[in-house]
């Protein structure tokens, strides 16, 4: 369990994340919304340890993140930032297998071979592993980006804007894995999204986050309702139940 | 791709024999059993010792800018585009200030000291720099380097000390003798650490973030590495002198057949910069025979077209 407890991050004066406090449930998909700026991917950097918070504590199954030890860190808890410039030349298995460098430190067992092999298969990567990734299109990097995640089969996935770069089909694919990661693994997820949809339609709670403050949080049919987006994103939008799923039509 | 080390294993070779027969005094391959004691005396006292340091100074200093370019996270940075050179020699010339009497290590270690502070500062500027072209920042570099080296040439000036500055400056191993290079046997076991470092020095190369995800030391891999560059650097300027572009070049040739994965590059970065630099100073031995042109000269010449070639390539490749 991921507890978040009064967390605040300062940038000068303005506080990009206020104050913010939350549980995130075991084995579940935890969707955070909302728009430009609200402090969406500080938070997720803050869990995951990546920039030092201002107050507050997270704790990680009890343990306070930013005290625990890094190398345990990395096989319990994964993280996926929003924009990955790398620009070294690795092949796209290469970089998958990095996802087991927290347990092999780099020599490879039979066992991390099989999980690379399955988180490639699981991103639909087969045919191009041995090509590098300066020769990969924007989302097949992504892809394989995800598929170093789920090689390193951790715990906790937080994922900042997966869906980033990725047509219809792959976004869809890839919200199946992470349903199926939660579901028949037990694993525990965090992922930001834009398309309020996705996060409808996936995710089991959703944070609604809006200049650094929490503005609603729950099970996913209490946050898709006209009042709670309307207060997110100024947005009057429509909600239309189709197929079990609630879908919001924001076009107009 | 293993292709690759099967051609450049037997070249490397092939020339190492080569630069045993090559010299002033003539020797040719139907007197190796019947050498004149004369002739017993250069190849132990003068041609294997420069064969050996050339191979150990092309391996270093190519592996160094291997290092380098990974964890500055940009191909065109090297110990000669990061004033890592410059601090080094400017270390030189204050251990022959102040500490006269000062051994081979412990000009090392003076060396050392300012190549290793001139490349953390270098690092700091480019912490600095919002600017970050891949082009901008070696420039930016080789600037540093040259007010360091401005200061180191003033220095000497004011001190007389221009004339035993210069062996330094252009690298040179016409000079190099039994009982003057040993110094560089320090780099070998700096190579192997780097090798045992590959993965960590890969996965610091994908930036501070992606290092930590997973689980990695990142300032500690940071440190190690540009110690290791740091003293490298030192030697083979100690030993040898300067020696341009090769830690820029060799690399870079090497990421665009074999990619940065550093456990598959670096043993092939290595070699190669071994037979360039072996083969840049056959070429300077052989060139003006009986005299010899500097193998820094040589290095400088084709290694600045490379570069240039590399960074037009880029420019083409981005545009
Ligand atoms: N390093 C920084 N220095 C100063 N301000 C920052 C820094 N990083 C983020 N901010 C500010 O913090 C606020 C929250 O940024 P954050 O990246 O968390 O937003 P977000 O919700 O992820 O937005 P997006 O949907 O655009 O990704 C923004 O207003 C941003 O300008
Ligand atoms: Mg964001």
């Amino acid at each position: 369990m991921v507890k978040i407890k009064d967390v605040t991050k300062l940038y000068g004066d303005t506080a990009v994340v206020d104050h913010v406090s939350m549980t995130i449930p075991k084995g579940k998909i935890t969707s955070f919304i909302g728009p430009n700026g609200a402090g969406k991917s500080t938070l997720l950097s803050i869990v995951s340890r990546l920039i030092a918070k201002d107050e507050g504590e997270v704790l990680i199954d009890g343990e306070e993140v930013s005290a625990t030890n890094n190398k345990a860190l990395a096989k319990k808890l994964s993280i996926l930032k929003q924009a990955n410039d790398i620009n070294v030349r690795l092949t796209v298995r290469q970089l998958v297998s990095f996802g087991r460098f927290p347990y092999s430190q780099g020599r490879l067992t039979d066992i991390d071979e099989k999980m690379i092999d399955s988180a490639i298969h699981y991103m639909e990567l087969e045919t191009m592993e041995n090509k590098f990734l300066d020769q990969l299109s924007g989302g097949q990097k992504q892809r394989a980006y995800i598929a170093m995640v789920i090689a390193q089969d951790t715990e906790y996935i937080l994922l900042d804007e997966p869906l980033n770069n990725l047509d219809m089909k792959h976004s869809v694919q890839i919200m199946k894995v992470l349903r199926r990661l939660a579901d028949e693994l037990g694993k525990t997820i965090v992922i930001v999204l834009h398309d309020v949809n996705f996060a409808s339609v996936y995710s089991d709670y959703i944070v609604a986050l809006r200049d650094g403050k929490v503005i609603k949080k729950g099970p996913t049919d209490e946050i898709i309702r006209n009042g709670v987006l309307k207060e997110v994103y100024d947005m009057d939008i429509k909600i239309q139940d189709i197929d079990q799923c609630r879908i919001c039509l924001y076009f107009s | 791709m293993t292709v690759k080390f099967k051609v450049l294993i037997p070249v490397l070779i092939i020339l190492s024999i080569l630069s045993i027969f090559i010299g002033v005094v003539p020797l040719s391959f139907t007197d190796i059993f019947q050498l004149t004691s004369q002739q017993q005396q250069i190849i132990l006292v003068s041609r294997i010792p420069r064969l050996i340091s050339i191979i150990l100074a092309g391996v270093g200093l190519s592996v160094s800018g291997l290092i380098m370019q990974q964890l500055s996270r940009n191909k065109f940075v090297s110990p000669t585009t990061a004033g890592t050179m410059d601090s080094a020699r400017l270390g030189i010339l204050v251990a022959m200030m102040f500490f006269h009497q000062a051994t081979p290590l412990e000009r090392m270690l003076v060396a050392f000291l300012f190549s290793i502070s001139g490349t953390l500062i270098f690092m700091k500027i480019l912490d600095k720099v919002k600017f970050k072209d891949p082009i901008f920042i070696p420039l930016v570099g080789l600037m540093f380097g040259n007010i360091v080296g401005s200061i180191t040439t003033f220095i000497a000036y004011q001190n007389d000390l221009i004339q035993n500055m210069s062996s330094w400056l252009q690298g040179n191993f016409a000079l190099i003798l039994e009982g003057r290079y040993e110094l560089l046997y320090i780099s070998v076991p700096l190579v192997i650490v780097s090798y045992i470092f590959a993965h960590r020095f890969t996965i610091a190369g994908m930036g501070e973030d992606f290092a930590k995800n997973l689980g990695l030391n990142y300032n500690l891999v940071v440190n190690t590495g540009l110690i290791i560059v740091a003293l490298i650097t030192s030697v083979v300027i100690l030993t040898a002198g300067t020696i341009p572009f090769l830690g820029l070049i060799i690399p870079n040739i090497v990421s665009m057949y074999r990619g940065d994965h550093l456990k598959n590059s670096l043993p092939f970065t290595a070699l190669l910069g071994a037979v360039f630099l072996l083969a840049s100073d056959i070429i300077g031995r052989v060139i003006i025979f009986p005299y010899e042109v500097a193998i820094g000269v040589i290095v400088g010449v084709v290694g600045s077209f490379i570069f240039l070639y590399l960074v037009m390539r880029r420019s083409a490749y981005e545009s």
